[in-house]
């Protein structure tokens, strides 16, 4: 293998490579297909944002006031009283999931609505924790909401209060950082997932070696493999931008240059660990079965996307400073939803760019053992 | 029972995936390394946060706030800002979730029984935690504020909140019944989709169309691994769950069983359509993970069923994991009872049958 630079050589595979990418039905898949399935699914299937919780509603009590708070529930934007009967009844429902949450209105209530004040109980389904908060919360609201209006004067004003801004996202829409966590997942799928299948099945079918029999230098050839899946990267992250921006109405408030700048530099992680998996395994099914455990996996649940890192335990918190896509989802948030922000950029920018010279040193040791 | 025809392929099939000893390792491994992974780092509890102070107020009901806040379980540090800038950049560098600000004369306020406002700020880039987060601090104010008025009466009645099958509301509860449903899927269809496409890459589904075999005994040799791993790594989740994790396992254990064998049929259904689609490993590995991600999506594991829009609850009604999880979160915490159970197998029987019937048809079709 000789060392030298060849620009014509350098082009003539780079446009080998790009074609290769190009005729293979199943990089569109992954490339096109895929990140808008994923963001559709975040923009519309995962949906924090809770619309009306069914629930059953056990009436224990004749009198007004019962039937009273009861109409308040029927009458809720956020339950949708489906059953009605007794406890026991109603907890079959519960396990099986048709209701989250039971009100019962006890025997006695209106009695003691007329002497103070009557107690329900709220029982929710512990086995959706989320779920259940939800519940509880908004039944004690209906209920508060549902005494002030009963009592003539108006709840007494408290002594302190807070007054809330969330800012950057003041409608609390949860696909405004789904999106842009979505877009680190695509990326993580075109840059490792797609370059680690698509290159240990060159290993498999011994194309690499042929290859390397060529007087190639092993810098340009591992760049005539990593430049068209880059650019192929950026066109995907700009599909789904764009779709996030003018289809999911995700704001985007930071420049383009600091989006292509944050992806660019996440980009070289993910392609030097896909070469690294496929160099290391050779072997189609482990390189997919690793890429998914290896980085797949972490970006999902250990990026801070989905799950707050701060309340991890600590030894998983320390696997988190590892996993690049923990460096691009702060960024990405940032540029989309609150503005360019560059002394938040760089630091970011600083580490990925460093696990990308470590992964594709690795990736090259790895490549040149397998040839000796 | 079993001729030796279907004898001899399901050996066959078995040491087509148990042969090599990295593929054996990865069936293993990967399904513990989740497990962990799963089990502690997905909470949606929030935990450990940074909460930032500008206090302009000097007086006591704010540092009483402070302290309040200081002591709660959930915050693990609170800073102190010196300024409004300084208050920006903490929330613009994530340094801290959330930020207060008192004005002056807060106290005063309070104290004359005007009402002091706290004004809070938080980083609505991670608008959900930052939600639960306001629902801390809220909480925490409203406690302070009564102890204000402390001397009044407090008006009676009120709600008793019981949370059944999960009195603490543990995250880990609810993950763990569900990764039972999330790993088969993952697995079992892994093998699955390679089977039929592996064969037609190598060149050896040609030979078996000449053997003696039937469809059907290919189809169910082909079946039996995926099922086996499945049920293997199954449980071997249903043991460490309620030993090592310390989730109740309250049902019937063996109509889980029964539940476990057609929801593995279904997956496999599933994925052997793809596989008899997909003409190489590639193609088959990339349909695989197309189905898989929707799949786990829609179950109601990531969000519930409920806040879907109307016709992708359609889709997840057809969604094996969707039914197999209510089973698994049910025999796992709310007793649920074979009866019920069985009554929520049906859905898994009829896309098992459908998703087979699809597949040998057309298998059949691309034999001739």
């Amino acid at each position: 293998m000789s060392a030298g630079f060849a620009p014509r050589r350098f082009a003539a595979m780079l446009v080998k490579e790009s074609r290769q990418i190009l005729r293979d039905p199943s990089t569109a898949l992954i490339a096109f297909v895929l990140p808008m399935v994923l963001l559709f699914l975040f923009g519309y299937a995962v949906n924090l944002d809770t619309a009306r919780t069914r629930i059953g509603l056990s009436m224990q009590d004749s009198s007004e006031a019962a039937a009273s708070l009861a109409g308040a529930y029927q009458s809720s934007r956020w339950f949708d009283v489906r059953e009605t009967g007794s406890v026991a009844t109603l907890g079959r429902d519960l396990v099986t999931g048709r209701i989250m949450g039971i009100v019962v209105i006890p025997e006695g209530f209106g009695r003691d609505e007329a002497t103070g004040g009557g107690t329900i109980q709220i029982i929710a389904d512990g086995g959706a924790p989320n779920t259940a908060n939800f519940v509880a919360a908004y039944a004690e609201g209906v209920q508060a909401n549902w005494r002030a209006a009963r009592q003539a004067e108006g709840p007494q004003a408290p002594a302190m209060q807070i007054s809330e801004r969330f800012w950057f996202n003041p409608g609390l829409t949860s696909r405004f950082f789904l999106i842009p966590g979505s877009i680190a997942v695509v990326m993580t799928m075109i840059g490792t997932l797609l370059t680690a299948l698509v290159v240990a099945r060159e290993w498999e079918r011994g194309t690499m070696e042929a290859i390397m029999a060529t007087p190639i230098g092993m810098g340009e050839f591992i760049a005539t493999k990593v430049v068209p899946y880059f650019l192929l990267g950026l066109i995907s992250m700009t599909l789904c931008a764009l779709a996030g921006v003018f289809v999911f109405g995700v704001p985007f408030r930071g420049s383009v240059l600091g989006l292509f700048a944050i992806a660019s530099a996440f980009l070289l992680p993910a392609l030097g660990q896909g070469l690294l998996i496929s160099a290391a395994t050779k072997n189609q099914f482990m390189a997919s079965q690793i890429a998914l455990l290896t980085a797949f996996l972490p970006t999902m649940l250990l990026s801070g996307f989905l799950f707050e890192i701060a309340s991890m335990p600590k030894w998983i918190q320390a696997v988190t400073w590892i996993v690049p896509a923990r460096y691009l989802i702060p960024p990405l948030q940032t540029v989309f939803v609150a503005g360019d922000d560059w002394a938040l950029y760089w630091p970011n920018i600083g580490v990925l760019l460093g696990f990308g010279v470590i992964f594709f040193t690795l990736a090259i040791r790895a490549t040149r053992r397998r040839i000796a | 029972m079993i001729g030796p025809r279907l004898r001899a392929i399901i050996i066959k099939e078995l040491w087509a995936v148990f042969r090599d000893p990295r593929a054996r390792l990865t069936l293993i491994v990967p399904p513990l390394i989740q497990l962990v992974l799963f089990g502690f780092a997905t909470t949606l509890e929030v935990r450990n946060i940074s909460v930032g102070v500008y206090n302009r107020d000097g007086g006591a009901w704010s540092q009483e706030v402070i302290q309040q806040i200081a002591a709660s379980p959930n915050v693990a540090r609170v800073v102190m800002l010196p300024d409004q800038a300084a208050l920006t950049r903490a929330i613009d560098r994530q340094q801290v979730i959330a930020a207060l600000r008192f004005e002056a004369g807060f106290s005063a306020d309070v104290t004359a029984g005007r009402g002091g406002t706290i004004g809070a700020i938080y980083d609505g880039r991670r608008s959900n935690a930052a939600q639960i987060v306001s629902g801390y601090l809220s909480r925490i104010v409203a406690t302070v504020a009564t102890s204000v008025r402390l001397p009044r009466p407090a008006s009676k009645g009120g709600a008793i909140v019981t949370n059944w099958f999960n009195p603490n509301l543990d995250y880990l509860w609810f993950t763990m019944p569900a990764l039972v449903a999330i790993i088969c899927v993952v697995s079992a269809m892994s093998i699955v989709a390679q089977s039929v496409a592996r064969e037609r890459e190598l060149g050896t589904f040609d030979q078996l169309m000449v053997s003696p075999l039937r469809t059907h005994e290919i189809l169910i040799g082909k079946m039996v691994p995926p099922v086996l791993i499945g049920t293997f790594i199954a449980t071997s989740y249903i043991i460490l769950i309620p030993t090592v994790f310390g989730v109740p396992l309250t049902g019937s254990v063996p109509a889980l069983y029964v539940a476990l064998f057609f929801y593995l049929l279904a997956l496999t259904g599933v994925g052997m359509l793809i596989s008899v689609l997909s003409g190489t490993q590639q193609q088959a590995f990339l349909g695989m993970f197309l189905v898989t991600i929707p799949a786990i999506l829609l179950s109601g594991y990531a969000s519930p069923v409920d806040n879907m829009p109307g016709w992708l609850q359609v889709i997840a009604q057809v969604n094996p994991p969707t039914h197999f999880l209510t089973i698994s979160e049910g025999v796992f915490l709310k007793g649920m009872t074979a009866a019920e159970v069985l009554a929520n197998s049906w859905p898994l029987v009829l896309i098992a049958a459908a998703t087979l019937t699809a597949a040998s048809l057309l298998f059949r079709s691309r034999m001739e």
